[in-house]
């Protein structure tokens, strides 16, 4: 599929052609993604298509078999060293299980880009947690909690404001909702759509919850074995006829999209 | 096909073998390259030592009392055998210093800091807490591996220093106590003959145990796939690797010291 990005006229992030391989399985054969500066774009699909591991390209925590990811235009696989920490530096990660450090308590969890990884006094880094703690609804007092001591609500709070702490240009956010109750979902949801708001943040977030992708996104794109096989305003998704469109938004579980339940 | 094919399998092992020295190099050249780079994490250092250093106190003191009184009893049977049993206190304080009391105390130190690191930066890396670290600039070399790979070196000297102590302390003990030696004239054939290379090879051993443990702890802890299954190899992996590198070191440093 080759995608006709109606983007601003340098995208923010281009993936052309990135390919994964695991042993003999194939994760990702060919992703093709442009996001625009300042947009939010929604990657939506199933369990185990290759979410979690495209985010993981991008950021270089894995490094893909082939194709090509620019970010502002700069050709990104392979480099390293400074040069990728340099990178590293504008973007913030929200992982997919909270990813919190189970031995700092939250505010230390919360500064943890501005002490360890940019030499901020802790003092001045922990009254910079405690403010990105507010943000997200969460009293000074939680700062001193450790995290095996929140609920999962309020774990995703605090990765999501560890995710913000540096103020980053790129914000990945890898199922912000999944597991969470409704309302804490469009809690998350409003937070994240405030946030980025208010930061001028370029996102992508994923998510399997429909709710979710129509109140973040800006665009929205979907991914089905290993590529990129739609993409399009949220309007544009409820209009269109293309069947692994539809049967992924109704959740049906007849369609063109077999679930491989072996490896849901 | 492997299984049936004598020569695809030996070549798996070949391979896998290959791989896995290749994979091990690497790391130790990347670790210890971070360990003298800046930034330096200071208070992970601090914690660290405290860790191996302070908390291993009781298990190695308990192991050098022990070994220090038994091996008074045994020397003393076998050196009475031919009328010798004045060597007892050399023997004791020299088995202690060159080798007993660096090796037990890796052992046991290997047992609890190698598990210990295998099983914490194995769940860090199973609940992409090392990924949040790249994520958040920072390097985990620096963050994690370095700050073990230092600590557990300085510190391993300590403990095992104290362990010397204490077990000679041991033989002092059942060699007056039960053995019928003389305070004064133990005191003095334990140090008479005591040559201050024996000290030195101990802790220069106990600093290379102290590098193998940790090692081998972030090692098997930075590799472990799979959830909570692949956390308990790795901690298995960690305790066993790093005690036999410890017993094969040993001799290598022994031989190393020998001639002088
Ligand atoms: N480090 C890895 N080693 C081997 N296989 C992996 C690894 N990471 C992910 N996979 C496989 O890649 C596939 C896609 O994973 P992932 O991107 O996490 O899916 P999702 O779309 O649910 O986020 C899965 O089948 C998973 O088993
Ligand atoms: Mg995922």
């Amino acid at each position: 599929m080759t995608p006709s990005p109606d983007t601003t006229d340098s995208p923010k992030i281009s993936l052309r052609g990135v390919t994964k391989r695991f042993g003999a399985k194939t994760v990702l054969s060919g992703v093709d993604l442009d996001v625009g500066k300042g947009q939010s774009v929604v990657v939506i699909g199933g369990s185990g298509t290759g979410k979690s591991v495209m985010l993981k390209c991008v950021l270089g925590l894995m490094r893909p078999d082939g194709g090509s990811i620019l970010v502002d235009g700069k050709e990104t696989v392979g480099i390293k060293g400074s040069e990728r920490e340099a990178m590293m530096r504008r973007f913030g990660m929200l992982f997919q299980g909270a990813a919190l450090f189970d031995s700092l308590n939250v505010w230390q969890n919360v500064s943890f880009g501005l002490t360890a990884g940019r030499n901020m006094k802790r003092a001045e880094a922990r009254d910079i947690a405690l403010a990105k703690l507010a943000r997200v609804g969460l009293s000074a007092d939680v700062g001193a909690l450790f995290p095996s001591e929140l609920s999962g609500g309020m774990q995703k709070r605090v990765a999501l404001a560890r995710a913000i702490a540096t103020d980053p240009e790129i914000i990945f956010f890898d199922e912000p909702t999944t597991g969470l109750d409704p309302i804490m979902s469009d809690v998350i949801n409003n937070l994240i759509v405030d946030t980025v708001k208010d930061m001028g943040a370029t996102t992508v977030s994923i998510t399997h919850d429909m709710a979710s992708a129509r109140k973040i996104a800006d665009r929205i794109a979907m991914i089905y074995k290993g590529q990129i096989i739609w993409h399009g305003t949220v309007e544009e998704m409820d209009a269109t006829d293309n069947p692994y469109v539809q049967q992924f938004v109704h959740g049906r579980a007849e369609g063109p999209i077999s679930m491989e339940i072996r490896h849901a | 096909m492997t299984l049936i094919n004598p020569l695809a399998l030996i070549g798996h092992v070949v391979l896998a073998f290959a791989t896995h020295t290749g994979n091990f190099t690497i790391f130790t050249g990347k670790a210890i390259s971070h360990c003298v780079r800046a930034p330096i994490y200071l208070r992970s250092i601090g914690r660290q030592m405290l860790i191996i250093g302070y908390f291993s106190l009781p298990v190695v003191g308990l192991t050098a009392l022990f070994t220090g009184m038994v091996l008074a009893l045994q020397i003393y049977i076998g050196s009475s055998r031919f009328n010798a049993e004045s060597a007892v206190a050399t023997i004791v304080v020299i088995g202690i210093t060159r080798e007993l009391g660096p090796v037990l105390g890796g052992l046991m130190v290997a047992g609890r800091v190698a598990a210990a690191m295998a099983a914490e930066i194995g769940t860090m890396r199973v609940t992409e807490q090392i990924d949040a670290l790249t994520t958040l600039s920072t390097n985990p070399f620096k963050y994690l591996v370095a700050p073990r790979v230092i600590a557990a070196t300085l510190m391993l000297p300590c403990l095992v220093l104290v362990a010397m102590i204490i077990g000679v302390l041991g033989g002092y003990i059942v060699g007056t106590q039960k053995l019928g030696f003389n305070y004064a004239t133990y005191l003095k054939n334990t140090f008479d003959y005591l040559e201050v290379m024996d000290v030195i090879s101990g802790l220069v051993k106990a600093a290379v145990f102290g590098f193998i443990i940790a090692i081998m702890g972030c090692y098997n802890g930075y590799r472990s796939r799979g959830g909570a299954q692949g956390v308990g190899a790795a901690t298995t992996n960690a305790v066993v690797s790093a005690s036999i590198m410890i017993l094969i070191s040993n001799y290598l440093i022994t031989e190393l010291f020998f001639a002088k």
